[in-house]
């Protein structure tokens, strides 16, 4: 569908408002704000809340912040999923704005990866899209870009330039006509277990460009 | 590539056609008969029958072979009785040909054969070198022979007028028996091998073939006059021999091999293109002393041969300077024959299976290519036998397609109900043949065999099925059935495919063993791949064996129609729009969590420096893009260069640019950037990339930002303009509503024109959205719908409707010599002469090794050859004579020559993408599309053309749907046509290649070929070259750039009445159905290397003045060519009359003064000029 670029910009610019309070039992200076914000659907958590970091530690003293994470209605939430995927999956029946909670201690070892840094989704991100190549192109397209057409992909996805990110990602998405199609079409399962109270997702992620 | 055919018989003498397209073998339903040997070409196909006679079958196509014969009727004038038949005894026949020197009543013309017919009866041309005589066709001289004019004078002694009459091949797809006669009565014995080719050794006659044949005794003959006008030839002439021959093979070149009984190889040498049956042979030995050769197949530039053990040998070395080749390579396999057809490809029938086999890889760098492999495709008979298979082994391999396989027997259950009880059905089972003895021959034994084989096994099957929704089928074949059990075993063979499939339909329904008989494989006795159209690049569905399965599969996912698939676009659209207004319509106060930036891209390139000196200065390239005020995107292009020690900068906005033209050379990758203010300059941004995959980046980047910064994107508009550049390269522009308003119509110069892919010669198109274009090859192609394509990749392109396009055109160089006294011609030219080596203007030089294909993207694909067909005519070696360089060229030496050149031309291809699809067969030199309203809704769209032989073609059938139309008629003319033009009102004109014009008679929906030509004279002394009708105006353009408006058209008149010189320098006129006025104008000034070919548009063309005012100058130069007749704007201020041409009411304010724009300076506006010198 890489021709289609109405649909293409709509699932880029989709964004979701979100309301980001602070957990109750961190301590803080004085009141926490609530934070609002327009989160695209599809980055990562980790990379645009930067702005809500901000936000809260002007509350808060230095000592009381350990790694930032989120949860929903008490789901911690995985920043290496996409923000369009976790709203989809714990949050598409609530009321908008999505409500998350932001806390800065009790780090859930067992439920959450830690992002120490912006390069960990990088390499996160770029591992999926290798992984999604490996299947469409053995991996060719991947592997003939250079360094800076990679850098180029993440660059694009970071600032949201949508122009900037498909540049080169249609080298990823496109086949030639006569051999009618990719050599497998990856996509991802993501499976929500009511029953065990905690959301249990087979498989691990979902490749951004590919929805 | 267009579908063509390899041709095959089987061991019972049938036929059949398998296309490159196709995936199953065609019986030519035809054959009465039954053949042992068949050559095919292109055009037509030659076969030995078992009666031992030649056959012709010319395959049919929407442009008849037809023939013009022609005498002279011849008068003197005398007092008393006036002109009259009485001539002078010394004078020629009353009825003569052209010279007088041939006696040639009317009642001397015959019929050539049977398979000819007349069209009509005799009737006078009126038509005298291109001007219209006065009456009864007649042309005065003062004696024979003299020179003719049309007028009488007082001193014609004599006249003489032409009669024509046309003769048609009428024997099209269908074997016509040749007679077995030589030039001395009837040959002796009969023919048992026969070959086709040397199509390549000469263009003249048009369509020439040799044919070669071998017979019985081992006597080898060639078909004389053999071509286009002639598909039957004249005559056979016995060619003299070292020994007998048991077969022979003729390339498409110039070579001839062939088998002596002995098993030795004879090579025909000496064939040229005054001598094309060659002077000599020689001999070559067996590539095996003890197992001689048996067979051989030839090529371009090969030689198969197979040895008496079956064993494959390829002849190495070989080329058009040694057709015997080096030596011997032993192959892989073993075959009972081969066969080589176009491009070098081979094909064999294995020794083993009788299978055709098709040697894969075979490319120009490597002939012997790499392995064989079986063609494994259904014949039409058991095709159906075949799906079902395929049906059933989906549905017992417990496939997820099982749900469809359901529905099918579902269906085959109901037509079941339909067709009463269950009945009994003859299992088809042939006898087993063993892949035995194996020359055509021992067929009549095999059959033997077959008829006493075992009476067929008879399976009683409960149920009978049909296709899905075709019970119409199964009750045609249960008679079949019906008739096949009453007539027993005996009448089992004919058929056997059809019962075959019957009763595997039925098996499937039951989910049983598959009961087939041995005929499920052919076995194949005689293969030709001579009109076969295949390349290693080509994409064949020959070779799987799961061949139905797969077809099943494809037809799968085919099912998703493009409607469905529009359909689901919407609905993936809807729905998220419907998300974005939940999720964020009451949220766009909210903070977006990344704060948007500009977005820089940089790189360095070359830039040709806009002062004098000119030269390459290497310049930091960057194109900045950032969201404009409305979220639409922007950018603007900064070139930073160093001058004089200082760093400067050069900046465009992208909003501004008004095209991007790739300007590919051999030495650099260069692109174009052209604002409004550079284009009046004639002075562009000229930068030039690294390499080629560079250059293609930036350029579909800043393609991409430049159409985004214009709300432009998908596919052109019905109302788009489309041109065409010298290099072949096609742009699109978007009118704007005010384009063609009047007096201020948006200038020319803002035009915004973009890329789109693929490579034309010329394009046409109406406000229908049907457009089509012809290539250098004179390809037909037809646009898709589709866009981008070529280096537009990605976001500016769509997936769909792209596809592969080639074009060939040939490269031509002179070589040059002078005369001296000694030595006579010699390549030693005075020290003033041009290159001996040189293009057409001598001031360049370029010799066969140095000179390169026009740009990277064309490869050579021939070598160089002389070219005959150049203006002037030749010698037999090619040779112009003129008295010096440079001067016009005569084709034969006088005593005042001294110098003399000849061309050789080179052919190179293009392979590119782009939203075009091929129109095959017949190739075209020009086409038209009837110019409508917007609103307008004509079924079926008239569009007519002209072949690239002059044939005038009418297209049936296109619509909106199927713009590719369906079929030519062909509409007759007395001479070859080259340019044509369809008003919005049926008028059809054209101009013939003697540049007159004639305008076609009765041209309605009803009766779209017309009924009868008018003849118009041309302006005093021009020739005309091309013609465009709008709605109203008629505009023509001669041989010397002159532009010429058609004066006093009227509904009751069409032809008019003069014609009006409007403008000098024109290349090229497009009349839109707004009777807009557009051209290509040659000669503006501006810079010189790029001044010719601009696109003007004329101003000042009103209802009241379809003629206008002065030329508003656009995009060029480098146009080759414009049309406009997409775009039906009307500008919104004022309003056309109805279509009816009655001129008179014009809404526009007379008063009104004359256009204000200002014209560009170098502009010459006054007397409507295109062009100031």
């Amino acid at each position: 569908m890489a021709d289609d670029k109405d649909v293409l910009r709509d699932v880029w610019f989709g964004r979701i408002p979100t309301c980001f309070t602070l957990y109750q039992d961190e301590i803080t200076e004085r009141e926490a704000e609530p934070f609002y914000l327009l989160l695209p659907r599809v980055s990562y958590l980790t990379l645009v809340t930067d702005k809500v970091k901000k936000h809260f530690l002007k509350v808060m003293k230095a000592e009381d912040v350990e790694e930032m994470w989120f949860d929903f209605e008490g789901t911690p939430l995985k920043w290496h999923y996409p923000i369009g995927l976790l709203f989809d999956l714990h949050a598409s029946n609530t009321a908008l704005p999505w409500s998350i909670t932001v806390h800065f201690k009790n780090f859930p070892e067992r439920d959450l990866l830690h992002c120490p840094s912006n390069s960990v989704i990088e390499a996160h991100f770029m591992s999926s899209i290798k992984e999604a190549d490996a299947l469409k192109h053995k991996s060719q397209v991947i592997n003939d870009m250079q360094k800076k057409d990679h850098k180029q992909l993440w660059m694009g996805l970071q600032n949201d330039k949508f122009d900037q990110f498909w540049a080169m990602n249609r080298k990823l998405m496109e086949y030639p006509t006569e051999e009618g199609g990719f050599r497998y079409i990856p996509f991802r399962i993501y499976l929500v277990n009511e029953l065990m109270g905690i959301p249990r997702i087979h498989d691990s992620d979902e490749i951004p460009s590919k929805r | 590539m267009p579908v063509s055919l390899l041709c095959a018989v089987d061991v019972y003498g049938r036929v059949y056609s398998l296309s490159t397209g196709g995936q199953q073998w065609e019986q030519c339903r035809d054959a009465v008969l039954e053949f042992k040997r068949v050559t095919a070409v292109q055009q037509c196909c030659w076969g030995i029958a078992c009666d031992h006679h030649i056959y012709l079958n010319v395959h049919s196509s929407d442009v008849p072979i037809r023939y013009q014969e022609e005498t002279f009727e011849n008068q003197r004038w005398n007092p008393v009785d006036n002109f009259s038949d009485r001539l002078l005894p010394s004078d020629r026949w009353q009825w003569s040909n052209i010279t007088g020197l041939e006696h040639q009543p009317l009642d001397s013309f015959f019929l050539p054969s049977t398979n000819w017919e007349w069209e009509g009866d005799w009737y006078i041309d009126e038509n005298f070198g291109g001007e219209p005589t006065e009456k009864e066709g007649w042309t005065y001289a003062i004696d024979f022979p003299a020179t003719y004019t049309k007028d009488k004078k007082w001193n014609s002694c004599v006249r003489r007028r032409r009669w024509i009459r046309y003769r048609r091949y009428k024997a099209t797809d269908t074997w016509a028996k040749i007679p077995s006669e030589g030039h001395s009565g009837p040959l002796p014995d009969p023919f048992n091998d026969i070959s086709c080719g040397g199509w390549e050794i000469s263009e003249e006659p048009r369509g020439r073939l040799s044919l070669w044949a071998v017979s019985l005794q081992g006597k080898v003959w060639f078909r004389e006059g053999i071509h286009h006008h002639s598909p039957e030839g004249d005559g056979w002439e016995e060619v003299s021999l070292p020994g007998e021959v048991v077969q022979i093979s003729c390339g498409p070149g110039d070579l001839v091999w062939a088998v002596l009984w002995e098993g030795q190889l004879i090579v025909r040498e000496g064939i040229t293109r005054d001598c094309p049956q060659g002077s000599s042979w020689v001999v070559v030995d067996s590539p095996n002393p003890e197992a001689g050769a048996i067979h051989v197949a030839v090529g371009d530039n090969v030689v198969w041969a197979v040895t008496k053990d079956n064993k494959v040998w390829f002849r190495r070395g070989i080329n058009s300077y040694n057709p015997r080749g080096s030596g011997w390579i032993g192959m892989v396999g073993e075959m009972v024959m081969i066969n080589v057809g176009l491009n070098d490809q081979v094909w064999g029938i294995s020794c083993e299976d009788r299978a055709v086999y098709f040697r894969q890889g075979v490319t120009s760098s490597e002939l012997s290519g790499k392995a064989w492999k079986a063609v494994n495709v259904p014949r039409d008979g058991d095709i159906r036998s075949h799906s079902s298979a395929s049906s059933s082994s989906l549905h017992s391999a417990g496939c997820f397609f099982s749900g469809e396989v359901r529905a099918q027997s579902v269906m085959s259950e109901d037509s079941d109900t339909e067709n009463g009880p269950q009945r009994a059905v003859l299992e088809g089972a042939t006898t087993a043949f063993t892949a035995g003895p194996s020359i055509p021959e021992e067929v009549a034994s095999l059959r033997e065999a077959e008829a006493k084989s075992p009476p067929p096994v008879l399976v009683l099957s409960p149920s009978l099925s049909g296709g899905p929704g075709d019970p119409q089928w199964s009750n045609v074949d249960l008679e079949e059935a019906q008739t096949h059990l009453a007539v027993g075993p005996a009448g089992v063979r004919g058929d056997a495919a059809d019962t075959c499939s019957l009763s595997s339909v039925a098996t499937y329904t039951l989910c049983q063993e598959e009961p087939y008989g041995a005929d499920e494989h052919p076995l194949w006795a005689w293969v030709s791949g001579g009109g076969c159209g295949v390349d290693c690049h080509s994409q064949l569905n020959w070779f799987n064996s799961a061949t139905a399965l797969a077809s099943s599969v494809q037809s799968m996912s085919l099912s998703i129609s493009p409607a469905q698939t529009a359909a689901w676009r919407k609905q993936i659209f809807e729905q998220l729009s419907e998300r974005s207004k939940r999720e964020m319509d009451n949220f766009k106060h909210y903070e977006q969590a990344i704060e948007q930036s500009v977005w820089v891209k940089k790189g360095t390139m070359q830039w040709w420096r806009d002062w004098k000196p000119h030269k390459w200065v290497d310049v930091k390239f960057a194109l900045e893009q950032f969201s404009g005020p409305e979220g639409n995107q922007d950018g603007i292009l900064f070139l930073y260069y160093n001058f004089n020690e200082e760093k400067k900068y050069l900046h465009a906005f992208i909003n501004e640019v008004t095209i991007l033209v790739p300007v590919l050379n051999d030495s650099k990758h260069t692109f174009a950037i052209y604002t409004a203010e550079r284009t009046k300059q004639r002075w562009p941004i000229r930068l030039a990339a690294a390499t080629e995959l560079e250059m293609h980046d930036w350029l579909a980047l800043l393609s991409v930002s430049c159409c985004d910064s214009r709300g432009i994107q998908g596919p052109p508009s019905k109302q788009a303009l489309w041109s065409v550049t010298c290099k072949g390269d096609i742009f699109v522009c978007e009118p704007s509503p005010s384009l063609e308003a009047c007096p201020y119509p948006t200038p020319c110069d803002q035009m915004f024109w973009h890329q789109v892919g693929g490579h034309l010669r010329l394009v046409e198109c109406n406000s229908l959205g049907v457009v089509w274009g012809v290539g250098y090859d004179h390809t037909a192609w037809v646009y898709t719908g589709g866009y981008g394509g070529g280096f537009l990749q990605g976001l500016a392109s769509s997936t769909d409707n792209i596809y592969t396009q080639t074009d060939v055109k040939c490269v031509y160089i002179y070589e040059n010599q002078r005369w001296n006294p000694v030595t006579g011609y010699t390549n030693r030219g005075l020290p003033t002469d041009r290159y001996m080596w040189s293009d057409a203007t001598g001031l360049q030089e370029c010799t066969k090794a140095n000179t390169k294909p026009p740009s990277p993207h064309w490869t050579w694909v021939a070598d160089w050859a002389i070219d005959y067909g150049i203006s002037g005519g030749t010698d037999r070696e090619g040779w112009q004579y003129a008295a010096d360089f440079p001067t016009s060229y005569h084709g034969h030496k006088t005593l005042k020559d001294f110098v003399r050149r000849r061309r050789w031309a080179r052919k190179c291809k293009l392979t590119t993408t782009g939203p075009w699809q091929e129109v095959p067969p017949i190739p075209l030199s020009d086409v038209t599309i009837i110019p409508c309203g917007a609103q307008s809704s004509v079924e079926p769209i008239p569009l007519w053309a002209i072949s690239n032989k002059g044939d005038v073609l009418c297209r049936l059938g296109v619509t909106l749907l199927t713009p590719a139309g369906t079929s030519w008629l062909h509409v007759g003319t007395d001479q070859p046509f080259k340019s044509i033009s369809i008003g919005g009102a049926n008028q059809v004109w054209a101009i013939a290649r003697d540049g007159s014009a004639f305008y076609r008679g009765s041209v309605s929906a009803q009766s779209p070929a017309g009924d009868c030509w008018y003849h118009i004279p041309s302006p005093a002394r021009q020739k005309l070259q091309q013609v465009s009708v709008g709605r109203t105006s008629v505009y023509t353009v001669d041989q010397h750039g002159n532009l010429w408006f058609r004066q006093g058209l009227t509904p009751s008149y069409p032809q008019g009445l003069s014609w009006e010189h409007i403008s000098n320098n024109v290349r090229k006129v497009s009349v839109g159905p707004l009777d807009q006025v557009w051209i290509i104008a040659d000669k503006v000034q501006g810079s010189h290397s790029l001044s010719c070919g601009t696109v003007c548009h004329r101003l000042g063309v009103q209802p009241m003045e379809p003629k206008g005012q002065s030329w508003d100058y656009g995009i060029g130069g480098g146009w080759d060519h414009i049309t406009v007749r997409g775009n039906s704007f009307e500008a919104p201020r004022v309003r056309m009359p109805s279509v009816t041409p009655s001129l008179t009411t014009s809404l526009t304010d007379p008063l009104r003064p004359p256009p204000t724009r200002k014209l560009l300076s170098f502009g010459n506006t006054e007397n409507g000029n295109a062009v100031r010198c």
